[in-house]
């Protein structure tokens, strides 16, 4: 088979303070963390680190806040320099690099997307996606034309004059991707770039993420202390504890062989919509109406029950579609017939439907979404509320 | 008790005074042609934009403060005010003795922006250039501004090229500081980003730190350019004309009514100046903050 590999870290150590000699002899000693920090007031942020990234993969580092996972990113592109260790890239050590290999490898091989965005306030998005090709010394109409390229990729057509203060969180990012892909680098670093933005919004953008990285066959190493996108995105993922890796493996393996409790008690915090599906959230409709009921019986159902719409069902409970309380109105004062004001296009789920997957479709619902079986049976329905209120 | 115990003991006696006279003697007389060559140097300099100032016509510069003000305030009231308050200088016949005047702030402004603000890059980089400088920018602000006039006058002789240096002397030390406080306090995140993307030093400086600090550099501007205008009295005791002369004239003479009219030209000069750089500082910040 052919070697893959594109970036291979071997053993990185990355000690903070001022006698780091003495700390990383302690950590070979098998000294943890807190030990060497109360003794001799040096962090151990990485200790003794090593694994692979294949080309094209997605490799995901994962852990508590404080177990070293920027730092381990930040050695990458040499943000941080190791106090010890080797990382290869394509099989040469980066610490040999000289001062321009260095650029190079910076402005072509690596890029990186930030927490915070890192984005750079006076200039526009346009020129902050130019920014690695402007550095570069490429030409202004050809950097541009570049930069217009990766805007209307990640969805940002038509802002490109703007400032980056009249940008959303999710938008930032999605100038901070753009970015990152304009020097059309081989690996991408990303340093929880999704924390920053709400649920529904990083929904979309691992979405957009992973279709980007299929498309342009990236190599992507990603942080984040979410173990439900761990799992979503990486072809494998580390897990890191006290400077340390724990585990390396994919997520399912992860999943049924957790190395030590660490781990398990990791990924059993998975959120919850990972765990439940629509079945353990939906309500049995209270209101249902059949064909032959008619108008006065629909307003009066739902007039009785409190409700705004009512279900719509055959005789053995199969589900035909929406009737909506002002419809009902038309109906009786004669103005529609009762068979063209039931809405069929409605939106349907299935009892195992994970809730994480029903998030973006509850978001736009305008009804309670109905729930079926396979026959096309009404088995209940989840609301909207229901769906967000379960997540927290 | 002994006396000693609550009067300072006058056996004690450090004398710093005769050194710093004999250093400065020294220098005198040693350095001669350098500071003479400094001299030459700053009274072209001087000339020059005395030369430019003293041809702007009265009505240009008017029209100018009122064109800016309202870009700056889009307020026309303060436009008004602003023009209408120039034009008092001018009808209080000290329209000359402001242009000398304007003269040596901005020539101290232009020495000091030119000085100060690479220092201040210096500064924000090295800890240790920072360390140095800083325990000297205070002396420098805190020392009673008229004893920078000594030595400009013994090494610089009277009129306004030492008063240049006085007061370019006193009016630096915001800028540097600020200066260097605005590239320091860039958001981190940014300028790993530069590095990240495979800036240089050089590139990220100018291309990210300074854009980003601006706002902050803008503010030691204006403070420097206030403090060039409040040397202005001091200076005018070591020979310089302009409205600061006019005061120490009326001061001497006691005609308070002349006093003041040279007193509220130099307030004039000071509020519009101060207010159209610190509207050119917000507009800045706008832009870059989020
Ligand atoms: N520049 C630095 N100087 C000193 N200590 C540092 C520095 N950067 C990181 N550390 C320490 O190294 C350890 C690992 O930090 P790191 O930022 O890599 O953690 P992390 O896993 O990314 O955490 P988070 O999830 O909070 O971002 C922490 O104990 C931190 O305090
Ligand atoms: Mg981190």
């Amino acid at each position: 088979m052919k070697n893959n590999t594109i970036l291979e870290v071997k053993n990185l150590s990355k000690l903070f303070g001022k006698n780091k000699k003495a700390a990383l002899e302690m950590a070979k000693g098998g000294s943890n963390k807190v030990e060497i920090e109360k003794k001799l007031g040096v962090t151990v942020a990485v200790n003794d680190v090593s694994f692979k990234v294949e080309r094209g993969k997605f490799f995901v580092l994962i852990g508590l806040s404080g177990s070293g996972k920027s730092t381990v990113v930040r050695c990458l592109n040499l943000l941080q320099k190791p106090t010890s260790g080797d990382i290869l890239f394509e099989g040469r050590s980066i610490l040999d690099f000289n001062k321009k290999e260095l650029l190079d490898y910076r402005r072509t091989k690596v890029a990186m997307v930030f927490q915070s965005f890192g984005l750079m306030s006076h200039r526009n998005v346009l020129e902050n996606v130019a920014y690695g090709l402007e550095i570069r010394g490429i030409k202004k109409d050809e950097r541009e034309s570049e930069a217009r390229e990766l805007i209307n990729m990640v969805g940002l057509e038509g802002w490109e004059e703007k400032s980056i203060s009249q940008l959303s969180g999710g938008m930032r990012q999605r100038v901070g991707i753009a970015r990152a892909l304009a020097n059309d680098p081989d690996i991408l670093l990303m340093d929880e770039p999704f924390s920053a933005l709400d649920p529904l919004v990083r929904q979309d953008m691992q979405f957009e993420l992973l279709s980007l990285q299929k498309k342009l066959n990236k190599t992507i190493v990603f942080i984040t202390h979410d173990i439900n996108e761990a799992f979503k995105l990486g072809d494998r993922v580390a897990i890191m504890n006290e400077g340390k890796i724990i585990q390396i493996d994919t997520p399912e393996n992860m999943a049924a062989n957790p190395a030590n409790e660490y781990v398990e008690s990791f990924i059993s915090s998975a959120d919850k919509g990972q765990i439940y599906s629509v079945k353990h959230i939906m309500q049995t409709p209270l209101c249902m109406l059949q064909p032959k009921d008619g108008a006065n019986r629909a307003l009066k159902l739902m007039r009785d029950n409190g409700v705004s719409s009512a279900y719509v069902v055959g005789e053995k409970l199969e589900l035909i579609g929406i009737l909506t309380l002002e419809d009902a109105i038309k109906v009786k004062k004669g103005e529609m017939s009762l068979n063209n004001a039931i809405i069929r296009e409605i939106l349907t789920t299935k009892e195992d439907t994970l809730i994480s997957d029903l998030l973006s479709v509850a978001a736009t619902a305008k009804y309670p979404i109905a729930v079926i079986d396979n026959e096309n049976h009404l088995k209940g329905i989840v609301s909207k509320a229901a769906v967000i209120s379960s997540l927290v | 008790m002994p006396d000693w115990f609550i009067r300072f003991p006058s056996e004690i006696n450090v004398d710093i005074t005769g050194p710093i006279d004999r250093a400065i003697d020294y220098m005198v007389r040693q350095w001669d042609p350098f500071f003479d060559g400094i001299t030459k140097i700053l009274r072209s300099f001087l000339n020059g934009i005395e030369y430019i100032v003293d041809r702007i016509p009265w009505w240009l510069l008017i029209v100018l403060v009122f064109i800016v003000t309202w870009r700056v305030s889009k307020k026309i009231g303060k436009s008004i005010l602003y023009s209408l308050l120039l034009f008092l200088i001018g009808a209080m016949g000290l329209w000359p003795m402001m242009n000398i005047t304007l003269t040596l702030i901005i020539a101290s402004v232009i020495i000091s922006i030119l000085i100060g603000f690479p220092a201040g890059i210096i500064a924000s980089s090295s800890e240790r250039f920072n360390s140095i400088l800083r325990p000297l920018l205070d002396t420098m602000q805190t020392m009673p501004s008229f004893v920078y006039l000594i030595p400009s006058v013994m090494l610089l002789g009277l009129g306004k090229v030492p008063a240049v240096i006085a007061t370019t002397v006193y009016a630096i030390p915001p800028l540097i500081r600020l200066t260097s406080h605005g590239i320091r306090q860039v958001d981190k995140e940014v300028v790993e980003a530069a590095t990240a993307f495979g800036s240089t030093k050089w590139q990220s400086l100018i291309k990210v730190k300074i854009p980003q600090a601006m706002p902050t550099i803008m503010t030691g501007v204006n403070q420097t350019i206030m403090m060039a205008i409040s040397m202005v009295v001091t200076c005018s005791m070591i020979g310089v004309t302009g409205l600061g002369q006019e005061v120490i004239h009326s001061i001497n003479k006691l005609e308070a009514g002349r006093g003041f009219a040279a007193g509220i030209s130099i307030v004039i000069i000071a509020i519009i100046i101060d207010r159209l750089t610190q509207g050119i500082v917000k507009k800045g910040e706008s832009r870059i903050e989020e």
